[in-house]
């Protein structure tokens, strides 16, 4: 079986709104699908993401594997800069290792 | 000579403290599941306030505290013997006991500690009918875990501080425990990490340190009661 693969740019990202975003990448990962956003989600993003999840968890879907680079302080230390952030179904991706710059994923179709 | 310096008067400090009352902080026990979370929060319970008052209960088994449960009033009182015991000499100085006096309450600290469900990404029921427990019952279960991580993260709208468990025999660099982070980072929330179970002996607290530099982590074992006073000083300290 294969495993489709969205790789969203950073532009298409910051052209939506928060809640947008969210179930953009929840209904993406509910198909089946591995989602890699260019930019990344925030950490506050984040959370509301696995809120979200939780919402939605039942014998079907048990929920999301989620990883991400930390994210860089950005201009004078004010802003900090999303790096990339990549999600999939729980019960296909399987994170291996991760460290500040390289994430190690098994993806295995169902 | 020295001009003689009035210290605050009864009333004073009534009124003070009556106009400029401070709330009791929230102190949010965070973490994955099975990091230790119910077992700290007893452990501070039975320190400071009754040796047979449990948050909750404590077990093996992924998502057992499943609502969050909080606890006021526990006063975190360090009792430093040097802040107990004035130097006789100082009775007629007032400024070393106003000194002793404050010294005295950083030492103490009155707080309410929110044990909190486990934090995670996924929930899947056959988990916990890889404990013994019946479809029907680890589906219900399942269902609980879930709504307990939405309830904790709801909780940290109101928390002022947290305490970030992390299970030292494990892997610290994982999504959540950089969520949480991360978020207590952007309210400006004070966060000091627990690696606990370091009475394990694979347990390796200087991965937790490498991987978090910026926040400070205390090697604890909430289960045995290693390293608690530290724990506690850190607390007095940050959650002020």
């Amino acid at each position: 079986m294969e495993v489709k693969m969205d790789l969203v740019s950073e532009d298409k990202i910051n052209s939506m709104g928060s809640m947008e975003k969210l179930r953009f990448v929840l209904d993406g990962v509910k198909s089946g699908n591995i989602v890699v956003l260019e930019g990344g989600l925030t950490s506050e993003e984040q959370m509301k993401l696995i809120e979200l999840t939780m919402t939605e968890v039942n014998e079907d879907f048990p929920g999301i594997e989620m990883n991400g680079y930390p994210t860089k302080r950005g201009f004078l230390n004010l802003r900090r800069k999303t790096r990339l952030t990549v999600i999939g179904p729980a019960n296909t991706m399987h994170t291996i290792k991760k460290d500040n710059d390289l994430i190690s994923a098994i993806i295995s179709a169902i | 000579m020295k001009p003689k310096k009035r210290g605050k008067g009864i009333l004073s400090r009534l009124l003070m403290a009556f106009f400029f009352r401070r709330k009791t902080p929230k102190i949010g026990i965070y973490g994955p599941p099975n990091a230790g979370k119910t077992t700290l929060a007893n452990r501070i319970i039975h320190t400071f306030v009754d040796e047979n008052e449990d948050i909750g209960a404590a077990s093996g088994m992924p998502h057992e505290t499943r609502r969050a449960v909080r606890r006021s009033g526990i006063m975190i009182d360090l009792k430093l013997k040097s802040v107990q015991s004035p130097d006789p000499n100082h009775g007629s100085d007032p400024e070393p006991k106003v000194k002793e006096r404050k010294e005295r309450a950083k030492r103490k600290l009155k707080l309410d500690v929110v044990d909190t469900p486990g934090l995670a990404t996924k929930i899947d029921f056959h988990d916990f009918m890889a404990y013994g427990l019946e479809e029907e019952e680890a589906k219900r279960r399942a269902k609980e875990a879930t709504e307990g991580v939405i309830e904790a993260i709801k909780w940290l709208d109101d928390i002022d501080g947290v305490v970030l468990l992390m299970d030292a025999t494990e892997d610290p660099y994982t999504q959540t425990n950089v969520i949480i982070i991360g978020n207590m980072e952007a309210r400006g929330t004070p966060i000091i990490i627990a690696a606990n179970k370091v009475d394990l002996a694979d347990a390796a607290p200087e991965r937790i340190m490498n991987a978090f530099p910026q926040h400070p982590v205390i090697p604890i074992s909430a289960l045995k009661g290693e390293n608690m006073e530290m724990l506690y000083e850190e607390m007095a300290r940050r959650f002020r």
